[in-house]
């Protein structure tokens, strides 16, 4: 598993309070693992912070699952 | 007529996050207070507060019992504080496996003083360090005062009306009051009633310090703070946390069996319209918040025999206390009065919940809690009991309730044991 990943899913378990082992790179947020819109935002936003990426909201409205997440955030870090 | 009853209660307080061990630090003359611990208050002019104690402490409060990861991220402590106490309330009343039926009839009524300050402080740093894009999509919503009714109703399903008083520190009687009326008039047939606050944070100590009503001069004494009635009292403590009651309809409670600890007989509520911090000086306000109430019950205040006080160790205790002394005429030498803001602090829009629950528990117990720290006695405490120091044994056949806020708005609450 690349660092990404492993960043990416240290944040989502700890602002969705859900078990590690559940968030899968397949995992929807909303579907699987009980986010909500208002959630969305706020990871977005800590990702951004993590990986000191900008996410516009195009394309944030785009990351619904673990991997989406990982894959924009490979594809424009600095 | 539709009467209403006190079937569940819960607490988190500096004292205790359940009710009976807050009771029993009561009743055993117990000091919530100590130095703040939440932040740096060296610059502060009061350094100290009723704090709700950590996990690991002896009579401290775990969030993770009744509140999800989720929410505790994104609410203020006063919600998360709210959302506990209701989930006591409601599995002290038996009802946490309610039928749909149940729950369009159950609703809240949880409200608060001033809501979600340290959040509304804490993001505001944040929106002049980062700028707007970084402040959080729950920053508004985790700061709401109706929040508590609203995430409780959303926890339990409860569908009936959904309600949140402000009236500073009167609201957790206000709320109370309101609620028993919503299911005196048929809204609902329970109705979960309280307030909560949680402002111990710097600009909370700093604004009520520079309204100089904080005391600031027991720093080196944190326990000795709270002194209501006493001649050296200085200002109040901040204390924080919850109280909830559940309140239900009589016939609805006998009827499934329900563990009944009093009825609410009497409420009343009155403006003082003189000035936003203090009560108007001859205390009429708080005289007729008192008399509306015991006229509601229908009883004299003979038929009352302990008053929990809004006595906050201010200026305004002696104040009451003449209001009080008026309303009693005779009667004042068969009544027990105490402020048990003396031991947790005040507790600002949570204060009539909680106190109203040791109200009810003095009820239960045939026991008052007493005024800590009552060492002389300020001019006009003549003649009246404010049960110093130690709790004291006595009859208790109703009791009765005072909260006064910012604003000039006052509260008054008569409840009484049912047969």
């Amino acid at each position: 598993m690349s660092d990404t990943a492993d960043r990416v899913k240290k944040i989502v378990v700890e602002h969705l309070g859900v078990e590690a082992d559940k968030v899968t790179e397949e995992a929807s947020f909303i579907d699987d693992l009980g986010a909500d819109s208002l959630d969305i935002v706020e990871l977005v936003m800590a990702f951004e912070e993590e990986f000191g990426v900008e996410i516009p909201d195009d394309a944030a409205e785009k990351i619904s699952t673990v991997s989406d997440a990982i894959k924009y955030i490979e594809e424009n870090k600095g | 007529m539709r009467r209403v009853v006190v079937t569940g209660l819960g607490l988190v307080t500096p004292l205790g996050a359940d009710v009976e061990t807050a009771w029993a630090n009561i009743l055993a003359s117990k000091s919530g207070a100590g130095p703040i611990t939440r932040f740096d208050a060296s610059d502060q002019k009061c350094q100290i507060a009723c704090e709700v104690k950590p996990a690991d402490h002896e009579y401290g409060f775990d969030p993770n019992k009744r509140v999800d990861h989720k929410v505790q991220r994104q609410v203020d402590p006063f919600i998360v504080y709210g959302i506990d106490a209701a989930g006591q309330a409601l599995e002290d009343a038996g009802l946490t496996d309610m039928s749909e039926e149940d729950k369009l009839m159950t609703g809240c009524s949880i409200g608060s003083g001033i809501g979600g300050l340290p959040g509304i402080e804490s993001e505001s740093l944040v929106l002049a360090e980062k700028g707007p894009s970084r402040v959080s999509p729950h920053f508004v919503h985790g700061r709401l005062i109706n929040l508590i009714s609203g995430q409780v109703s959303i926890k339990y399903g409860l569908k009936g009306p959904n309600h949140a008083v402000v009236t500073a520190c009167s609201t957790g009687a206000h709320s109370i009051g309101d609620a028993a009326r919503m299911i005196k008039d048929g809204d609902a047939d329970i109705m979960l009633a309280g307030g909560a606050e949680s402002t111990v944070c710097p600009i909370g100590i700093a604004g009520f310090a520079q309204a100089r009503a904080l005391n600031s001069s027991f720093n080196d004494r944190p326990e000795q703070a709270s002194r209501p009635y006493d001649k050296d009292r200085d200002g109040f403590v901040m204390g924080e946390g919850a109280g909830v009651l559940v309140l239900e309809e009589y016939e609805h409670a006998k009827a499934r069996g329900a563990k009944i600890y009093c009825e609410v007989i009497g409420y009343g509520l009155s403006g003082d319209a003189f000035h936003v911090t203090a009560p108007e000086p001859t205390g009429d306000g708080a005289y007729r918040s008192m008399q509306m109430a015991l006229k509601k019950a229908g009883m004299t205040p003979a038929d009352i025999d302990y008053i929990n006080a809004h006595g906050t160790s201010t200026m305004a205790d002696t104040i009451e206390l003449g209001a009080v002394r008026r309303l009693f005429g005779d009667a004042i030498g068969g009544v027990s009065m105490s402020s048990t803001k003396s031991a947790i602090g005040h507790l600002l829009g949570g204060a009539g919940a909680v106190e109203s629950i040791f109200c009810i528990l003095a009820l239960r117990d045939q026991i008052v809690p007493p005024t800590l720290n009552l060492d002389n006695p300020d001019e006009g405490c003549e003649g009246v009991d404010l049960v110093p120091h130690v709790a004291k044994k006595r009859e208790v056949r109703a009791v009765l309730n005072n909260s006064f806020g910012f604003g000039g708005t006052n509260a008054s609450l008569v409840m009484r044991k049912i047969d």
